[in-house]
């Protein structure tokens, strides 16, 4: 017998009651009165940024303003024109280190915890952990209460790689003393517009 | 007679000063739990809910597990199955065989810990690198993690900079953990972009769409899978969950559970290989199916590994990781060694106050301290009773049967008072080693009471 038909035998000689899989539906979640508002206060005490796009600004001014110092910056959207290369254009995403900024698009952000849920729309999903920084580009209108919420919308789309991306990479390894930037981006700022 | 942990926490606490460190900051951790969960009017309804999902799931594993390999197969994936740590091991290296690895880059994962997975490949050749900052910093320094959560938690920085100095030739005599950790950066950023295979655990692995859920906050799980042709993801099969609406469940405790936090930094969905990449998944017994058929403890397998249960034990925090025998410490811990082998691990039992703190915060609602509560009552069917605690259950039992012989001994138990300190606190008091015993009164309550002086 091959381990996968011991392992089901097993599991089957020894269950007990088998259990009734619980209404979710029913849940009451909370509702945030500015969801906006929360999103951006959340993802400031995660180490992130929230910018709101304000009207006559350009993004890819706010983008040099706030990362004047950025020299290699990847983005594979048309609109971005402060972009010096396409990262869809590199074969070897080992290439991609060296990144100082990537400029990307999110689907959507959920309130109580600042999460953009971002289904890989570039050739190689390294980028949005290689870069020292990050811009994602959101639309303020999509913004969703909770991740009960979150998890209906991404239920009915199809991804090959999607994450939940809450703020900078960071760590507290170390006597728990809070460090942005372990391994992945040091910044990350959600331009909402 | 003292367990090996009472032994072990005795070395721990030789050192008030990290000890008091250890308390404090774990205990920090705890409060930054409440402060997360109080954010949440339903939080106490999320943990029923888990409970019901972890209830059905775990009671309908069979047709979980097939549905998600069927799905992950007609994802692209490889599935495989391991009945046990041995299985597993040789599943992993005939991967890396196949492909010729010679370096594998791995997030953190209990699994492997569990399974001994990293001596095994090392033994074999393979350049096994933890990228986890805590997990390769213990591996530098070649220790074991001392908490599932926070696996560095009892080493001070100034060990950490010593070891980098030497490892990663950083500045000597820097401590900073801004500097340590950015140096650790860079050093593993050249491993991950030279690595042949990447290793990841998975917090949830989902049936419904055969796809597997990683949360860090480093990102370095990503940042493994990122690069190499070869992805390993690891899982034991108690971490399935039915649908993607469960996960809106158990993404919401999870973190603010584990450390506080209302997510993880990354909460990273591997549906598909990518391109030119070959994606194994392993699905992993090693005992799990066992637990099912003992009802007392099945909960032990609701478990979703935050490591609460740690940061709120009084015992734990006062006593290290390294004080339990098994490789995963606290009530958890406890419990899961006793699953493994009762008569190996049953020196951790006693390390217990049975407050039940664990139980309140469990977000899958393990009846953590219950259960240890119920492995006290069987130590000795398993011949591993302390005969200290046995002979005085026994005298207890014969005194508390015989009302004559129990207030006899009460009328003289007050001459105790007058013993020298030497008989009172000899070896024979357990009780007595760190404590001071309360006086006997001269007089019993019955006594009074009858003497009308207490109504």
């Amino acid at each position: 017998m091959s381990s996968r038909e011991t392992i089901l035998a097993n599991i089957r000689r020894n269950t007990g009651t088998r259990q009734e899989m619980p209404d979710l539906s029913a849940m009451e979640t909370i509702v945030y009165p500015d969801k906006l508002k929360t999103f951006a206060e959340v993802l400031a005490a995660a180490g992130g940024k929230a910018v709101e796009l304000q009207p006559g600004e350009e993004v890819n001014a706010v983008i040099r303003r706030e990362f004047p110092d950025a020299k290699r910056i990847a983005s594979n959207l048309p609109e971005i024109t402060c972009a010096t290369f396409n990262p869809d254009e590199v074969e070897d995403p080992r290439m991609l280190n060296g990144t100082d900024l990537a400029v990307i698009t999110g689907e959507f952000g959920v309130a109580e915890n600042a999460a953009v849920w971002i289904p890989r729309t570039v050739r190689h999903k390294g980028l949005y952990f290689i870069s020292n920084a990050l811009v994602i580009l959101l639309d303020k209108t999509k913004l969703v209460n909770t991740m009960n919420e979150a998890y209906h919308l991404t239920a009915q789309a199809d991804y090959n790689y999607g994450v939940f991306m809450s703020g900078p990479s960071k760590t507290a390894d170390i006597e728990q003393a809070l460090v942005f930037g372990a391994h992945g981006p040091i910044q990350v700022m959600v331009l909402l517009r | 007679m003292s367990t090996r942990h009472a032994i072990a926490a005795n070395e721990f606490l030789a050192n008030k000063e990290n000890e008091v460190w250890h308390d404090n900051t774990l205990w920090m951790v705890r409060a930054k739990r409440d402060k997360m969960s109080r954010s949440i009017p339903e939080w106490e309804r999320l943990r029923d809910m888990a409970f019901a999902i972890k209830n059905y799931s775990n009671s309908h594993l069979d047709t979980l597990l097939e549905e998600f390999e069927r799905n992950a197969t007609a994802n692209g994936a490889i599935v495989h199955w391991a009945k046990d740590a041995e299985e597993h091991n040789r599943i992993v290296l005939d991967i890396l065989k196949q492909h010729k690895v010679q370096r594998l880059v791995k997030s953190k994962s209990m699994l492997t810990e569990e399974c001994h997975m990293n001596p095994y490949l090392m033994e074999q050749g393979i350049d096994v690198v933890e990228t986890d900052l805590g997990e390769r910093i213990l591996q530098l320094m070649k220790l074991e993690p001392s908490h599932i959560v926070m696996p560095a938690i009892h080493i001070k920085r100034e060990a950490i900079g010593k070891m980098m100095e030497r490892e990663m030739h950083t500045e000597k005599g820097n401590f900073d953990p801004t500097y340590l950790t950015h140096a650790a950066r860079r050093n593993l950023r050249e491993l991950f972009l030279h690595a042949d295979a990447a290793l990841t655990g998975a917090n949830f692995a989902v049936a419904s769409t055969g796809e597997i859920v990683v949360c860090t906050n480093e990102g370095n799980a990503d940042m493994c899978t990122s690069f190499p042709k070869v992805h390993i993801a690891t899982f034991g099969m108690e971490k399935i969950v039915p649908n993607l609406e469960s996960l809106g469940v158990f993404t919401r405790l999870l973190a603010r559970s584990g450390t506080g936090q209302p997510i993880t930094s990354y909460t990273s969905h591997y549906r598909r290989p990518a391109e030119g990449q070959a994606f194994h998944i392993i699905i992993v017994d090693n005992g799990r199916s066992e637990i099912l058929a003992k009802p007392d403890h099945v909960r032990t397998l609701n478990c979703i590994r935050c490591g609460q249960c740690m940061n709120t034990c009084p015992v734990y925090r006062r006593s290290g990781g390294y004080s339990y025998t098994y490789f995963i410490p606290g009530p958890i811990g406890i419990n899961l060694g006793m699953l493994r082998d009762p008569r190996r691990y049953a020196d951790n039992v006693s390390a217990c106050s049975l407050c039940l703190s664990c139980s309140n915060v469990c977000p899958a609602k393990v009846d953590l301290g219950e259960q240890i509560y119920r492995w006290r009552q069987a130590l000795d069917r398993y011949g591993v009773a302390n005969p200290e605690k046995k002979w005085l259950s026994w005298g207890m039992k014969v005194v508390m049967d015989r009302p004559m012989l129990f207030n006899t001994a009460l009328k003289f138990a007050p001459i105790v008072n007058h013993l020298p300190r030497f008989l009172v606190y000899s070896s024979v008091n357990a009780w007595g080693k760190g404590r001071e015993l309360p006086a006997f009164a001269q007089c019993s309550f019955n006594e009074m009471w009858k003497k009308n002086e207490v109504k």
